[in-house]
């Protein structure tokens, strides 16, 4: 892998104008800097180098020098002649060294890229109308972009498996593949599962699992982001819409507190698939395959979708009254989420302070895979904590929330998404208790609620998570919510409304941001909504770094 | 404002009061198209030659050989100015002999017969050569849901035609002998 952390800069001559790149970078990566696009298929900047594609070729030269005295050559005007390496250099495997010279546009690139492509495209099927790559396909874009735009084969064209199986949630096509090798490094150096390879020669290579393997690794569809043809395509998505008529709109993967980074694609408030964004402080460019299935509960059958009061249907208006009816003046327990994102952890901690209620928080934990998907299951404990909502390390269950039911210090139960009945709260000290339900899918709980008042997922309101390295990252609503729901901000400041007099929050985010960074030993100083939105923020989470995280060391997170 | 001058009218000459000629010269005209030949189609029981490239209601084709062309690639959709073409797309079962090698093809078709402008972009972006608009020109219906063109409708409006190349066929033929295509 190319390391790009070097602060110390080159000075190269990239198609006759001098810049400064980072020293180490190689020349694709030095001429994206400036706009000039080297095209590649194989090169890929968090894998190793392979240069088995050939088809980011250019010219490279360096300043001659006499070999005997050691002095520059010059050109009859007095400028330094350049010793132009007679063969065209790969892009990818070229390190940037000081004083080089280096053509991105010549004759000679443009023939050795029309070249290149030709060869690609000589086994290649024309599968473009029912291949689910066409749209985002490197090869077609390659082929518009340098390639010789006609072909001179007249031969026959290789025949290969197609439809192959690879594992449970890969096909393969092994007609539209160009030995590019992206998924082979890909599966040796992330994802640390060696299952791929190429076998027999030449224009028959072809690839598939090692015997008796199967690519199942919960990181196996990142080997179809990566392949740029469709040869690898994803089970789940194959054939289910085309990439042009879907919107992709930034997000977090609520998955785990990896916090990664993703692209949502969706058509018509309708989401099709989940794909990794790039960030390199956070999850590189990859992502779990279980993290990609769970827009599935966006529409899913236990989905909440109209509000009720006493499990009858009723507006949402009516709902959040009889919830605040419900709630006032009792003694409240409030049981928070990790899955509620800060904005709405900081509401309801006010709406804590206006009742004067018990906070009650749980933790769901599993097993840490030391890449992306990390102990804790939840993708806003630190959001929890940074909130003031918390102040302990929340516990694997309510424990404390079933003893303090038993003593009878509790008569109304705010609970947001969360289900009490698998926490270890026992349902016959729920009886006689009003418990107001906030979340977006049934569960025993809510069977026992007296006010359910359903919320969006995170794919259909805005928000910020803070991540396992204390990263706040903001996202956006990228599908319309369900109709008739609101965001959980605005039910929370109704509630707020209807339980404080002399409330002063609304679901405005820069109000609450403003809040949320303006006491003095506040983590959030000197940050906005609109920041967490651009980027990852670091926030200091200094004051908690005793307490007993669950995650271990992974990719980007060091305890 | 101009002034109106008022003239007096000539009074009628007796072949003028008798009508005659008058009547004469309309029989004259009307006996004279008797004879001529008819130009009026009774339609609808009579229906106009459509010419060869004129663009009606678009369908779908079938190959000589019975197999649907479409492989719901939803460039037609994509290209649709109107948006009236709908498509949902679904793969080929394996184990359908003779169609098993296409791979995917359309779960629904729909086509707005509502929307649609006749433009014949979906017949030109085809990839397939699957869609046509052919020389049927009167649609009609009694409700908004009879003027969407399902699949079904789609297939029996369009019928079979010639194919010029069996790009499948000769995949398919590929795929038996090894290395061809």
């Amino acid at each position: 892998m190319i390391s790009t952390q070097k602060t110390e800069s080159v000075s190269i001559v990239l198609d006759g104008e001098e810049v400064a790149v980072p020293a180490g970078m190689n020349l694709v990566d030095a001429a994206a800097l400036f706009q000039k696009e080297i095209p590649h298929y194989c090169y890929h900047p968090q894998l190793s180098v392979a240069g088995n594609c050939r088809m980011c070729l250019i010219e490279m030269g360096t300043p001659m020098r006499d070999r005997g005295t050691g002095e520059a050559i010059l050109n009859e005007d007095g400028s330094p002649k350049i010793g132009w390496v007679p063969k065209p250099v790969i892009g990818c495997a070229t390190t940037v060294s000081p004083g080089m010279h280096v053509k991105t546009i010549s004759e000679k690139v443009t023939d050795c890229r029309e070249g290149i492509m030709e060869f690609l495209l000589v086994n290649h099927p024309l599968d473009c109308p029912i291949c689910d790559q066409a749209g985002e396909c490197r090869l077609q874009e390659f082929a518009t972009d340098y390639g010789r735009g006609y072909s001179r084969y007249t031969e026959r064209k290789n025949v290969k498996p197609k439809r192959t199986r690879l594992g449970p949630r890969v096909t393969l096509d092994d007609e539209r593949c160009i030995l590019c090798s992206r998924c082979i490094r890909f599966t040796q150096e992330v994802a640390k599962d060696d299952v791929l390879g190429f076998v027999d020669r030449g224009s028959y290579s072809t690839l598939t699992c090692f015997p008796g393997k199967e690519l199942e690794n919960n990181y196996s569809l990142n080997t179809v982001d990566l392949c740029p043809v469709g040869a690898l395509t994803s089970t789940d998505f194959r054939f289910k819409m085309r990439v042009w008529f879907l919107k992709e709109s930034p997000s977090i993967c609520t998955e785990s507190s990896a916090g990664c980074n993703i692209l949502v694609s969706s058509r018509e408030g309708e989401i099709y698939r989940i794909t990794p964004r790039r960030n390199d402080d956070v999850n590189d460019s990859w992502m779990t395959d279980s993290g990609r299935s769970l827009f599935k509960k966006v529409r899913a059958e236990d989905r909440l979708a109209v509000p009720s009061i006493k499990q009858e249907k009723s507006s949402l208006d009516q709902s959040i009254q009889a919830a605040a009816e419900s709630l006032k003046d009792k003694r409240v327990a409030i049981v928070g989420s990790c899955h509620a994102t800060l904005e709405e952890l900081y509401l309801l901690n006010r709406l804590s302070k206006a009742t004067k209620s018990k906070k009650y928080l749980r933790g769901h934990f599993g097993k840490d895979d030391g890449i992306l998907l990390s102990a804790d299951r939840t993708p806003n404990l630190r959001g929890a904590l940074a909130s003031g909502f918390a102040n302990a390390y929340p516990r694997d269950n309510l424990s404390k929330l079933n003893s303090d039911l038993k003593k009878g210090v509790v008569d109304a139960v705010l609970v947001v998404n969360e289900d009490l009945l698998s926490s270890g709260v026992e349902a016959e000290y729920l009886l006689g208790k009003s418990i107001v339900y906030l979340g977006t899918h049934a569960n025993d709980t809510t069977n026992l609620a007296e006010v359910i008042i359903p919320t969006l997922t995170s794919f259909e309101k805005k928000g910020t998570f803070i991540n396992r390295s204390f990263f706040a990252q903001g996202f956006e609503q990228s599908i319309p919510g369900l109709p008739g729901l609101l965001p959980d901000v605005h039910i929370l400041s109704k509630l707020l409304d209807e339980l404080d007099d002399e409330n002063k929050v609304t679901s405005d985010f820069s109000l609450i941001w403003k809040n949320l960074s303006s006491p003095p030993n506040s983590p959030f100083k000197g940050m906005s909504f609109s920041d967490s939105l651009r980027g990852s923020l670091k926030v200091d989470g200094a004051k908690w770094k005793d307490l007993p995280f669950v995650e271990s060391n992974a990719l980007h997170y060091k305890k | 404002m101009a002034k109106t001058v008022v003239l007096d009218r000539k009074p009628l000459s007796l072949s003028e009061r008798t009508y005659l000629p008058q009547i004469a010269t309309g029989l004259k005209t009307t006996f004279s198209n008797m004879f001529k030949p008819k130009v009026t189609l009774q339609y609808p029981e009579e229906k106009p030659k459509i010419p060869q490239n004129y663009r009606g209601v678009p369908t779908l084709v079938k190959d000589p050989n019975g197999r649907e062309k479409c492989v719901s690639c939803q460039l037609c959709e994509f290209v649709c100015p109107p948006k009236a073409i709908r498509i949902t797309p679904g793969a080929v079962p394996e184990g359908e002999e003779d169609r098993e090698h296409v791979e995917k093809a359309p779960e629904e078709f729909e086509i707005n017969m509502l929307r649609c402008i006749y433009c014949g972009y979906c017949q030109e972006v085809c990839p397939e050569e699957a869609i046509f608009l052919q020389d049927e020109y009167s649609s009609s219906g009694y409700s908004r849901e009879e003027m969407i063109n399902n699949k079904a409708k789609l297939y029996e409006l369009g019928g079979t035609l010639p194919d010029q190349h069996y790009k499948w066929d000769k995949k398919k033929k590929a795929e038996w002998q090894g290395n061809s295509h």
